[in-house]
């Protein structure tokens, strides 16, 4: 099914002490004057936090920044929708955190499966990003005296989470929106707004620009620049249910990998526990009740199969709160992937409560009597409004009722300690890329590595391609920009003439279901082996039975739906390939041929501990593996445990 | 839970393009679950629509949580529908009865035009952001979080303001197309907390002056707009824009 390749992928992570490494790679790093920013042009694919902080970033130091995003304005990226949290080892509340506690805990919650170094790095500038957020005016949750309020999150025994009520991921964004605005008005930055990428430009080896859609009027457009940067987020709309927005997608990302770019690790997928249960075949989304409830909220499912009680007249000595069984220290803060794992165990054995039976119970009774509702409110108020809102049950009264659903994706493409890819000058940052979270990701830590790669990272390591690079203008009219502008006009004009019987939509969900039931919190070689020739022929049939109703010269969203759903098409085989190889669980790839005699993920280090970085051949031909190996020299991979 | 399901009239909005005409089409649906959310209801329009030959009614929409502000629609003359403090993702199909007549329209507001059917241009909103809607510090500018201490409750107050999201429910709601709350929203954020201090004079009028250029009209304080709005913003953020338009007015040194 793929072919291994004999190279080791070169990493570039600078040599000596972990502590030393990003502040003596920056000395090292080349410099560009700053007369001369202005002469180079950067290309910024995506606006949430991670796009949004580096085109800012970039502004600021003077680079000529074009930025492009689909929605109509940048503030709309879905990283606006996290609410929990961002993470930082400012140890404010004394309880003994440290920037190499944070490194630990991350690695750790990887399940050893991310780079040592670039973890590292993350924990060392958390503390810049509140810092600097803070000064942008984000209004952080604070105590009386008026300093920074912390609250706890899963996979960690310390309070260094710092919140903005149930709506962190808003007032992030907000504020690298607003340093974004305040660049476009300086004109450093010019920002596109409703324009989808569809291609990129590579030239002489080079990522040299993109093509883009305007989607108001369906104009194809070549934008060409000095290297480009992708922030377009995850690919966790491949299962079609999950918590992102309805517009997320993989096109830009699989159409940089089309043109050579490695993606890595696509089989590490994110099933977040607490989201509210599936009602209905007509549903269009999932919505994430945030991790930060599970500090007041316990999880629990009635000990008798099949109770019909209402929950407040199960007594507690019928009730299992099995994540406090089975984890004892972390209790109901046990990460996601376990948490995740341990509400399947439960419902699949039966015990699971509501209509479905695929739901558990998170219970805020216990912390109602002790702190009062006022406060309960305070804390919750807008995700208890808003689970109401969706299930029309008051969660002050009832219990809710979560289940796992897919949240985030810890892979992506390939990128080296600088976040460039395999292709020089393609920069990938935040959820495209694969770097930080190894194969699960903690609470609280997707913010604080989006506005690192962009506030912090990217604004060094950029200077240090541009002024090592040679290359002239690449005019928008020269060959590969007119080649790869035909190429995403063929590919429209042939969606828009298939001219079949099913929806856009229909397919979509039907590749969605495939990957939850063989591709999703559970997988099994048998499963993965059959799923794949179905995705195919599924694909097949997409490009012989796909009705795309209206033209490509006008607001078209079935259109839009159309060429990403395409593209979900090709990865989701990527996605299964990737979880066959890897025999071993690890984080949020389980196998169930490996596991412990608890049901926990085996790893196997021996013949796993690499990245697998994926090069394509064609869709539907054998794509050839590339491996990272990881190198652990300051933690040593052991067996997880949250007991 | 009940099963029930409705039959609903619905009267949407359909306009080819900017410079196109626009009219009124009449759809019926039947079976549609009262558990469903108002968007998805529109997608199993759509799904008939297509299943006809026929083009879907585009609307913009994107979370589908009620946070990123890209939903929109008038639903019976109401801005995201009868609900309050709800955005037209999050209403359900349980608010409405069997046989009822929905009309859906776009945001009704010149600073505002229509691009197709139910969508429309809001970048008058980024453009009155870029005018002043932000702090002016660098990245790398800043110091320790502590350094800058903001008493809880003034922080509880810059925080209900920086709620908005952005929607542009306000301006359809009123009757006057005023962006005063959304306006007011981030100008009071910004002016209670001390990182908005240094730029505080400069900020509330050229904002202003922008609002203005877009074409946003006047504000008469009827409130429809904190009626509408679906993050709650109060009405007292925009007193507070007027007593620091006039006091920068007068008294700044700008």
């Amino acid at each position: 099914m793929f072919r291994v390749a004999s190279d080791t992928l070169n990493s570039r992570v600078p040599a000596g002490p972990l502590e030393q490494k990003w502040d003596k790679h920056r000395f090292n790093l080349k410099l560009v004057n700053p007369a001369n920013k202005r002469k180079y042009s950067v290309i910024v694919v995506g606006t949430g936090l991670a796009g949004g902080s580096a085109a800012a970033s970039l502004g600021e130091l003077g680079y000529s920044v074009k930025a492009f995003c689909f929605q109509d304005s940048p503030r709309r990226a879905h990283s606006i929708a996290a609410q929990g949290g961002i993470n930082a080892a400012k140890n404010y509340p004394n309880d003994g955190d440290s920037i190499w506690r944070l490194f630990y805990d991350t690695i750790k919650g990887g399940d050893y499966r991310a780079r040592e170094a670039n973890v590292y790095r993350l924990a060392q500038v958390a503390n810049n990003i509140i810092d600097q957020c803070v000064a942008q005016g984000v209004p952080f949750a604070r105590e009386y005296g008026g300093t920074l309020a912390n609250r706890s999150f899963g996979g960690a025994q310390l309070s260094r989470t710092f919140y903005c009520r149930g709506q962190t991921g808003q007032q992030l964004l907000l504020g690298a929106y607003q340093a974004l605005m305040r660049q476009v008005s300086t004109g450093r930055v010019k920002m596109y707004g409703r324009r989808e990428m569809l291609e990129l430009i590579v030239s002489n080896g080079a990522a040299r620009g993109i093509v883009v859609r305007n989607l108001e009027n369906g104009k194809l457009e070549v934008h060409t620049a000095d290297a480009v940067v992708l922030c377009t987020g995850g690919y966790g709309n491949v299962y079609y249910l999950s918590t992102n927005a309805k517009g997320c997608n993989v096109t830009a990302a699989w159409r940089c990998h089309r043109r050579g770019a490695f993606f890595a690790n696509p089989c590490y997928t994110q099933i977040h526990p607490t989201c509210i249960p599936v009602s209905g075949d007509y549903q269009s989304k999932l919505t994430l009740m945030s991790e930060s409830l599970r500090n007041d909220g316990r999880v629990w499912v009635p000990k008798n199969k099949a109770d019909q009680r209402p929950p407040g007249q199960i007594p507690d000595d019928e009730r299992d709160y099995y994540l406090e069984r089975r984890y004892p220290s972390f209790g109901n803060l046990a990460p996601r992937d376990i948490s995740s794992r341990a509400a399947k165990e439960r419902t699949d054995a039966g015990f699971g409560v509501g209509e479905s039976g695929l739901a558990v119970f998170l219970d805020f009774r216990d912390a109602i009597a002790r702190d009062g509702e006022d406060v309960v409110r305070k804390k919750y108020g807008n995700l208890f409004h808003m689970y109401e809102k969706i299930t029309a049950e008051n969660p002050y009264k009832v219990p809710m009722r979560i289940y796992p659903a897919v949240h985030y994706t810890m892979g992506g493409l390939w990128v080296d300690y600088n976040l460039m890819s395999n292709l020089p000058g393609l920069y990938v940052l935040g959820e495209a890329n694969f770097s930080d979270h190894g194969a699960n990701r903690l609470g609280a830590s997707a913010l604080m590595q989006g506005l690192s790669d962009g506030y912090f990272v990217i604004p060094y390591t950029i200077g240090d391609y541009l002024a090592g690079s040679k290359h002239s203008k690449l005019a928008e009219d020269a060959p590969e920009c007119r080649a790869a502008l035909q190429d995403a006009e063929n590919r429209i004009t042939k969606l828009l003439s298939v001219n079949g019987r099913r929806s856009v939509d229909s397919f979509h969900r039907e590749l969605g279901l495939l990957m939850w039931d063989y591709c999703g919190m559970a997988r099994t070689k048998a499963g993965l082996e059959a799923t794949v020739p179905r995705i195919r022929a599924l694909r097949e049939e997409f490009w012989n039975n796909v009705r795309v109703p209206g033209e490509g010269s006008t607001l078209n969203q079935s259109l839009e739906k159309a060429g990403r759903v395409a593209d979900f098409m090709e990865f989701a085989e990527l996605l299964a390939v990737d979880a066959l190889h890897r025999n071993e669980s690890c984080g949020g790839h389980f196998r169930e041929e490996y596991q412990t005699e608890d049901g926990e993920a085996a790893r196997d280090d021996e013949n796993y501990s690499y990245v697998a970085a994926w090069e394509f051949q064609g869709a539907g031909n054998e794509p050839v593996l590339h491996r990272e190996p990881l190198v652990f020299e300051n933690v040593k991979p052991s067996t997880r445990s949250y007991k | 839970m009940s099963s029930d399901t409705l039959n609903l009239t619905l009267r949407v909005w359909r306009q080819a393009g900017p410079d196109k005409p626009g009219g009124f089409c009449d759809y019926q649906l039947e079976g549609v679950s009262t558990h469903m959310s108002f968007l998805e209801m529109l997608d199993v329009l759509n799904e008939k629509l297509i299943a006809a030959g026929d083009e879907p009614v585009a609307f913009d929409h994107d979370c589908r949580e009620g946070i990123c502000g890209m939903c929109s629609l008038m639903i019976n003359g109401q801005a995201h529908g009868p609900d309050r403090g709800t955005t037209t993702c999050q209403l359900h199909m349980r608010r409405f009865a069997s046989g009822e007549t929905i009309t859906i329209e776009p945001w009704r507001a010149s600073p505002f035009p229509v691009v197709r059917d139910l969508v429309v241009n809001r970048s008058a909103f980024d453009r009155i952001i870029q005018s002043g809607g932000f702090v002016s510090v660098n990245t790398g500018n800043a110091p320790d979080g502590n350094c800058i201490p903001v008493p809880g409750h003034r922080q509880e107050i810059a925080m209900d303001a920086a709620a908005c999201i952005g929607c542009g429910a306000c301006v359809a709601a009123c009757k006057n197309a005023s962006a005063m709350l959304f306006v007011s929203a981030k100008v009071s954020q910004l002016s209670i907390l001390p990182q908005g201090q240094p730029e505080r004079a400069g900020r509330v009028l050229n904002m202003v002056a922008q609002m203005d250029k877009e074409g946003f009209g006047s504000c008469t304080n009827t409130s429809e707009c904190e009626a509408a709005c679906p993050a709650e913003i109060s009405v007292s953020h925009i007193a507070r824009l007027n007593r620091e338009y006039m006091k920068a007015l007068i008294f700044a040194d700008r």
